[in-house]
């Protein structure tokens, strides 16, 4: 065992890069299940966005356009999803785990011409003076520019929930539909907007995975972090900042267990690979008070 | 007499359609696959799916091609097998270890359709096993890697702790430490046959503990991607040449080339000359090639890998050969002794690291 090997700097650094493909997922689930609709296709919507990311990137050069091409793409699908529960009023788990069949052989299908290519670079950006501090500076500032977006949406998500009346709105349409319904908010109108929202931010963070993480298209690179994500909402409670606190613990203990392991501590390999499930799930529970929006799931239509 | 007659042509039709589908089904050969990752992974899935389209080219139609790719290990494997043995298949290859079990358990519901299970153990009337002698390539692998390596560290990631990744584990060091007695190995396990981002990660890990040659047993590509950022990383390819990475990092790779065996089985149900049998072939037979070693490595080495590879598969050398100690300094083969295949302690079996790796076999 030779944890000198084992460096915290480094370690911390890649726990953030780890979390962020959980985290942009998550956090635009949280927006669709707190306007009160279940969307389980996370999966499927980060894998087309990871590969229509890939594409435009390697397309156009430019791994800007590459996620914006991501969120498109995870948008397109989400409406589909959005179309399918909100107007022909499908069940929303069943629709949700088509969606994510449906978006596995879509993807798989788009990226037939792009195996075993490589993706532009995405450089990391060095924040000016603050990336300069010793040991905070390579740990928090010198990320690419994703990380750092992934954190300004749950900020950016927090602040629009809690502090804007579209927030409250959204929010209410999750909690009784019918009763939003009798105050004259648009229910479908606002859902469609949250899910779209979620699609969006589920094709971001399979972009991440297939232009920064990996990087390059694989199929079925996303190998279950939609589901991830979809946990973390639920142990989260529905709140933002726990869902940061989540992703991040379960993107450090994952990064953490493989360290070990190279470094050779002498626990069980079996319980090291269980731990970031473990982990993220006790501490979650412990601190939860969350309770679901009460419309979660629920049909909504105007004559009932 | 009329209703007699139209129920005695019905009963006639009825026999000449039962009669009628056997027959129809034996003028096509219906192969079946079982893949545990998408055929688009670029490693081991893909080299099975070339061998399936090989099976196509070579009967035309003869034989006809069905798979279902990214079967989860489990209880799912014996109902997508099992669908295939109802939808007329004839012979099913299931290309993972995992699948072992279920396999065993369908083939028993099936008697009249063959199974062939990849790189495990258990044979039955209808079950044949087959697999190839990877852990002759690990050791060009450890060969190439202990003298490339600057660190002194080789990470390793692993996928599952099964007999065939020990083994690949073990020769790789063993021929490592042959040429770099100074030589150390990293061991990570992934405990996932594919899984892009936790490859990355690992491989990650890995460089940052100082690996400066990343050997990987998981399928995808993510490794070597991850090593070509690293910009000074040794990598080779897994299963499938990933040839798209060389000359570097990517500096050779095992390939796997089911091709021959699986047009040969093809062929014995086709004939009906087909047993259960039980088939593991090295270097030597075709079944494990070794990849184009790059120009990255210096010409005496990739001489001496050369040599290696051709006295491994002539068959003059074994890559397992004594004198040779288990990791607790027990004796496992005395000098001049080569590893037996089967019985006690033997390759089929192992699951014990040799003298000089750290850290234990997860159970």
């Amino acid at each position: 065992m030779d944890l000198s090997s084992i460096n915290p700097i480094l370690l911390l650094a890649s726990l953030m890069v780890a979390a962020t493909p959980i985290l942009l997922a998550a956090i635009g689930e949280l927006v669709v299940e707190r306007a009160g609709v279940l969307n389980l296709g996370v999966e499927g919507m980060m894998i087309t966005g990871a590969v229509c990311g890939f594409a435009f990137a390697t397309i156009t050069g430019s791994p800007w356009l590459g996620f914006v091409a991501a969120a498109l793409g995870g948008a397109a699908l989400s409406l589909l999803f959005g179309v399918l529960t909100q107007y022909l009023l499908t069940n929303q788990v069943a629709t949700g785990l088509a969606l994510t069949l449906f978006g596995l052989g879509l993807s798989a299908l788009i990226g037939q011409g792009y195996i075993g290519i490589k993706a532009p670079a995405f450089p990391d950006i060095h924040v000016p003076l603050l990336g300069d501090i010793p040991v905070i500076g390579p740990i928090i500032f010198q990320h690419d520019p994703m990380v750092y977006i992934g954190l300004a949406l749950v900020a950016g998500t927090y602040w629009f929930l809690h502090k804007t009346r579209g927030g409250l709105i959204l929010r209410a349409v999750g909690e009784n539909h019918d009763a939003a319904h009798a105050l004259g908010y648009k229910v479908i109108k606002v859902r469609l907007l949250a899910i779209m929202f979620g699609g969006a931010c589920a094709g971001l963070g399979g972009a991440y995975l297939s232009l920064v993480r990996v990087p390059q298209w694989t199929e079925g690179m996303t190998a279950g972090a939609g589901w991830i994500a979809l946990a973390i909402v639920v142990f989260a409670g529905w709140k933002p900042w726990r869902l940061l606190l989540g992703a991040y613990l379960f993107g450090g203990v994952t990064v953490l267990q493989l360290n070990l392991q190279a470094a050779g501590v002498a626990v069980p390999v079996e319980y090291l690979s269980m731990s970031p499930y473990l982990a993220t799930i006790v501490v979650l529970v412990i601190m939860s008070s969350g309770r679901a929006p009460g419309s979660l799931g629920r049909i909504f239509h105007a004559s009932r | 007499m009329k209703r007699r007659n139209l129920l005695a042509s019905g009963v006639a039709a009825a026999a000449l359609a039962t009669m009628g589908l056997p027959a129809l089904a034996q003028d096509k050969t219906k192969v079946g696959f079982v893949y545990v990752g998408p055929v688009g992974d670029g490693g081991w899935t893909y080299e099975h799916d070339q061998a399936r389209q090989a099976v196509e080219a070579e009967f035309g139609d003869a034989v006809e091609t069905v798979f279902v790719e990214s079967v989860p290990e489990g209880p799912d494997a014996e109902r997508v097998m099992t669908q295939m043995a109802l939808d007329g298949a004839d012979l099913i290859f299931t290309t993972s270890f995992g699948y072992m079990d279920p396999t065993i358990n369908v083939a028993a519901k099936f008697p009249d359709v063959k199974f062939e299970h990849a790189t495990g153990y258990k044979q039955a009337d209808n079950v044949s096993v087959y697999s190839a002698r990877f852990y002759e390539g690990r050791a060009v692998q450890g060969h190439i890697a202990g003298q490339m390596t600057e660190s002194n560290i080789v990470g390793y990631i692993a996928s599952f702790p099964i007999p065939e990744v020990i083994r690949g584990i073990n020769s790789a060091y063993l021929h490592a430490k042959a040429v770099n007695p100074d030589v150390e190995f990293k061991i990570v396990w992934a405990y996932t046959w594919f899984d892009p981002a936790k490859e990355a990660e690992a491989a990650s890990v890995l460089i940052e503990q100082g690996a400066d040659v990343i050997l990987q047993h998981t399928d995808s590509t993510a490794p070597q991607a991850a090593a070509q950022a690293a910009g000074n990383v040794v990598t080779f390819g897994q299963a499938s040449d990933m040839a798209e990475f060389g000359p570097f990092p990517r500096v050779s790779s095992i390939i796997d080339d089911w091709a021959p065996y699986y047009i040969a089985r093809t062929q014995a149900v086709m004939d009906g000359t087909w047993t259960s049998t039980s088939t593991w072939d090295g270097i030597g037979a075709g079944m494990v090639g070794i990849g184009e070693i790059s120009n990255a490595v210096p010409a005496d080495v990739k001489a001496s890998a050369e040599a290696l590879r051709d006295s491994l598969a002539d068959g003059s050398y074994h890559a397992f050969t004594g004198p040779l100690n288990k990791q607790d300094g027990s004796a496992w083969l005395a000098a001049g002794e080569t590893a037996s295949d089967y019985g006690d302690d033997s390759l089929a079996g192992m699951n014990f690291y040799l003298e000089g790796i750290e850290g234990d076999v997860p159970n």
